[in-house]
């Protein structure tokens, strides 16, 4: 049999995921595959187009490479568009030809909408769909301040927050009286104002655009039906779209009164040999202006090709999750109530800035939809119970109640049915994921690149993870989270056992809970546990080989065995004095001096054996250990502070020296980096550290969780206008709080995201001390703070300890003879490996 | 069979550190000496030098044991060297240098080849 021909019109998210799924069945080899597409580039991820202005490359946001479509003999044209279908001759026609077909799937996705404003044809009126569009805003906002959004839609707020993100003032304008109409009700939209207005884009709703002309102080100036106006350099347009259904109408197929292509439940058109699918299509009325209704028509077209009598497209959810500019956003199925005798359940908490709201059967027994604003927490199980049908609790209202309140925790993966459906970009349901692991999946990972689960929007990763986690340990697999061979036990376990069974050494906690000797991964996560809860020395003879080096030598290695060494500065404040010492030491032995981020001194090269009489000096200097070895407090980095700075409203300095003096030589499970600002100026990058403080006119602001390193992450604002005595007990008890439940080798970053309830969750232990751990928690850390000792002063001064530094114990004198030096700049550095003359 | 060579005292008891390890020089270069109490035998000597850099600090790793064999890890990027083969357990291509050790009363001794050659680390 000679092969089919086969085109696909439009190479967009559902165009590409249509012969993903296509190749993967046997009717493949049955055609000739050609594809257009009008834009330049290759199918690329729309849903995350807004990350082409944080970074990404279209590489980044490709969805398939050229190489994929040779592979599969798949013809591609881009920059091809079609601009005609003859359906008697069965051809389409592009400037550059004519192809026949016998099978014909459209998916030309859809257009957005401009009103028919006059002067909407200025050249800096835009629209936001492609990356050329993209690349079109990005040169208008060049050099120009302000930049309007037309359209409080979920895309139109998109756009503002990529306009922010220029650069410019962001305006959202809406005609309907609020925001995101389609999804919200009146106080869902409100608040979402309310959280969107403070972080500075301004919205304005009920008003109709009558023109744009030229304006005084910015390029154009929009005219309002209420007589008022409003200057911007550029607008873009995200009223709506409409499905681009031009070929379909000028070929005579059947269209919805208004737009798109009418499909039936197979994706065919009124013409048998054509089909459409994606966002312009219209099935039982309704367009889907979403991916994963897309991505199911495109796996019914597949398997419609392939012969597949059953496959059928029923409809999708419309349910979202969304963050828009930082705000949680969630809507799920009949969201107004629309559904007769519907009932509402409303949580509004004005000062959390959380809107919940529940819609319910009129027997209240299921629900039917829900609006989320401010926290997206609750999405996930509601989402689940309004899907499966499930039965709601006898209490419905505890779903969306703060848990505090007595709010029902999340609905275990247990209560799912095999149907309920966990990724609906990819379409897979518990069912599927039970099925994968039958089938061998071990793991996380082997369930998500053979279900494909998650790999999608990456929405439903955490109720994955817990299903896969839950049906593993069902079927006897162990999920570990065992910290090594030798301990079955997670960090936060052993620390449980540590602290609770009063063990005091290694030995006997591996004796006791353990087996094996040890390895490099238990031995120092233990070693910290046991610092924290205990404070004895490093050096202490059970604990030292622990240690991982840098602690055991209480410096950092370099890469040719050689060490650092950072004296601690409080908060960067330093005498001519110590510098003049630094600057002694550094001479007489040789180093080479850096300053450091943390705003202190490093000095480089020393040798093991060095670094003993290094600290005698520096101990006699004045000088304390700086933990730069350490996983423990580093620095607290400051500004100048109203001492001397002409905006300083507290004194930064000191307070930072009161924090680092407060909590240095605490071991945790990673470093922990602090800085105090004296103003909202910021200059000392608080909001990039664990544990942040802004001053303000009232106190301190505290703010949580950030981070700078490889993942960079803003910490939390956590708490406002503290006190001194407030700012101290709520760090003591963040940090207490980390220190004993966070794994191994986590940043505090890192931990927040995944404490189960996040920042909400840290906030009730901390601030409102909902497990009642508060008291112990400051109680443990002062316990800490009072036995602090200088590691380096107590080891100098033991000759037992010393004895540790010697390079070779049956040689003091020797040198260690691989160590070889050059000058670069006026100081030493090793000699590097491609400089070494081979021998 | 290897040539009978002196067995040199490198230290004394006192100079070990239990669960760790110490540096010594040797005719034969730096080795480093591993004293683990809780195993049978106690004492294991290994070459110093940590074949992947050509640094001398094998001895100022962790130790412990994986899957039952006693190792030491590289304190620079951490790799596991077997502290009674010297085989590397991440590269089956990489071994660092044994020499047999013993205790004899508080002296520690290390049997040294009796014509040392010595080839550049790696
Ligand atoms: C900024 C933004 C954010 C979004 N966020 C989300 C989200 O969070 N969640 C979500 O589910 N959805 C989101 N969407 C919607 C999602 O991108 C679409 O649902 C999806 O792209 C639809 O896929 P499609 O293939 O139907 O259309 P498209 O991806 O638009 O692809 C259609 C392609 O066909 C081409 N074409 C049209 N006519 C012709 C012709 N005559 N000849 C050749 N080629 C033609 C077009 O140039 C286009 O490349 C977002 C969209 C945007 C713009």
């Amino acid at each position: 049999m000679s092969k089919k021909n086969l085109i696909v019109i439009g190479n967009g998210m559902v165009g590409h995921h249509f012969l993903e799924k296509l190749v993967d069945t046997p009717a493949v080899t049955d055609f000739n595959i050609t594809v257009f597409g009008e834009e330049k580039l290759l199918a690329y991820d729309r849903v995350h187009l807004s990350e082409y202005f944080s970074g990404s490359t279209h590489s980044d946001l490709a969805m398939g490479t050229a190489e994929w479509y040779a592979e599969h003999q798949i013809d591609l044209h881009l920059d091809e568009g079609v601009t005609d279908i003859d359906r008697e001759r069965q051809v389409v026609k592009t400037p550059r030809g004519e192809y026949p077909y016998d099978e014909l799937v459209l998916a030309t996705g859809s257009y957005p909408f401009v009103p028919p404003i006059k002067g909407n044809d200025n050249p800096h009126c835009l629209v936001y769909r492609t990356l050329e569009d993209l690349d079109d805003i990005r040169a208008s906002a060049k050099g120009v301040k302000t930049g309007v959004v037309v359209g409080g839609g979920l895309l139109g707020l998109e756009a503002a927050n990529a306009l922010k993100s220029l650069g410019l003032e962001a305006h959202v304008v809406e005609f309907a009286p609020r925001l995101m109409p389609v999804q919200l009700d009146r106080d869902g939209g409100a608040l979402l104002k309310h959280k969107i207005e403070e972080i500075g884009v301004q919205v304005h709703t009920e008003k109709a655009t009558t023109e744009i002309v030229d304006g005084d102080s910015a390029r154009l100036r929009m005219n309002f039906s209420d007589e008022s106006h409003l200057e911007t350099d550029l607008i873009v347009f995200s009223a709506g779209i409409r499905p681009q259904d031009t070929l379909a109408r000028s070929c005579g197929l059947d269209i919805g009164e208004r737009g798109g292509i009418i499909i039936n439940d197979q994706c065919t058109t009124s013409d048998p040999h054509i089909h459409a699918i994606g966002e312009c299509a219209l099935w039982s009325e309704k367009i889907f202006g979403l991916v994963a209704p897309g991505y199911t028509m495109a796996r019914t077209m597949a398997s419609v090709l392939n012969g597949d009598q059953e496959a059928a497209f029923t409809g999708a959810d419309m349910s979202t999750k969304l963050k828009l500019l930082g705000v949680d956003v969630g809507s799920i199925g009949d969201a107004h109530g629309q559904t007769p005798g519907a009932k509402s359940i409303r949580f509004n908490d004005e000062q959390a800035g959380h809107y919940r709201r529940m819609v319910i059967s009129e027997d209240g027994k299921k629900l039917l939809g829900a609006i989320l604003v401010g926290d997206n927490g609750p999405y996930d199980t509601l989402l689940q119970y309004a899907l499966n049908e499930i039965d709601l609790p006898e209490s419905p209202e505890t779903l969306i109640l703060p848990e505090s309140e007595g709010g029902a925790p999340a609905l275990g993966p247990d209560a799912l049915p095999e149907t309920a459906s966990i990724c609906s970009c990819h379409n897979v349901t518990k069912g599927d994921i039970c099925g994968a692991i039958d089938a061998g999946c071990a793991d996380l990972g082997a369930v998500k690149s053979e279900t494909k689960a998650s790999t999608g929007c990456g929405g439903c990763a955490a109720l994955l993870k817990t299903v896969v986690d839950s049906e593993l340990e069902k079927r006897g697999v162990e999920v570990s989270k065992d910290i090594c061979e030798h301990f079955p036990y997670s960090r936060q376990e052993l620390f449980h056992l540590v602290k609770v069974s009063g063990i005091r050494t290694f030995q006997t906690l591996i004796r006791d809970h353990g087996k094996g000797h040890g390895c490099d991964i238990c031995k120092p996560a233990v070693a910290s546990i046991l610092a924290t809860c205990w404070n004895e020395h490093v050096l202490a003879t059970d604990h030292v080989p622990l240690q991982d080096t840098n602690d055991t030598f209480m410096a950092n290695m370099q890469k040719n065995g050689t060490y650092s060494i950072v004296p601690r500065v409080p908060g960067g404040e330093i005498t001519p004095d110590k510098l003049i010492v630094l600057g002694q030491v550094a001479k007489e032995y040789n180093l080479y001096t850096k300053i450091t981020g943390g705003q202190r001194i490093d000095l480089f090269g020393a040798t093991l054996s060095e670094l003993p009489e290094i600290w005698e000096k520096l101990i006699a200097a004045g000088f304390e250990t700086g933990h730069a070895y350490g996983k423990a407090l580093r620095t607290v980095k400051s500004c100048v502070g109203s001492t001397w700075c002409r905006y300083g409203v507290q004194d930064s300095v000191g307070m930072a020296i009161h924090l680092e003096d407060r909590y240095k030589g605490l071991r945790a499970p990673h470093k922990i980096k602090f800085a105090v600002s004296g103003c909202t100026r910021e200059c000392a990058e608080a909001q990039s550290k664990d544990i942040g403080v802004i001053a303000t006119e009232n106190g301190w602001n505290l703010y949580v969780c950030g981070n700078g390193g490889m993942r960079p992450r803003h910490g939390d604002l956590f708490a406002t206008d503290l006190s001194d005595e407030e700012l101290v007990s709520t760090i003591d008890r963040v940090l207490m709080f980390y220190v004993r439940t966070a794994d191994r080798l986590q940043r505090t970053s890192v931990w927040m995201e995944n404490l189960e309830g996040g920042l909400d969750y840290l906030k009730q232990v901390v601030l409102e001390d909902s497990l009642g751990i508060g008291a112990e928690l400051e109680e443990h850390m002062e316990s800490l703070v009072g036995t602090y000792q200088c590691e380096w002063k107590t080891a100098v001064e033991d000759p037992e300890k010393r004895k540790r530094f010697r390079e070779f114990v049956n040689a003091p004198e020797k040198k260690d003879p691989v160590q070889q030096w050059t000058m670069e700049r006026d100081q030493k550095r090793p000699v590097l490996e491609s400089e070494v003359e081979p021998a | 069979m290897r040539e009978r060579a002196s067995w040199d005292v490198v230290c004394t008891v006192d100079d070990l550190i239990a669960e760790s390890g110490v540096a010594v020089w040797t005719e034969d270069g730096p080795v480093a000496v591993f004293y683990l109490p809780h195993r049978l035998p106690a004492l294991f000597a290994i070459s110093h030098t940590d074949p992947f850099t050509g640094k001398n600090v094998l001895a100022r790793g962790i130790t412990g044991d994986l899957k039952g064999q006693p190792v030491v890890a590289s304190p620079l990027y951490k790799q596991h060297f077997n502290l009674e083969t010297g085989q590397c357990l991440e590269d089956e291509t990489v071994q660092v240098k044994t020499y047999p050790v013993l205790l004899d009363g508080q002296n520690i001794r290390i049997e040294v080849p009796a014509s040392v050659s010595r080839t550049a680390a790696a």
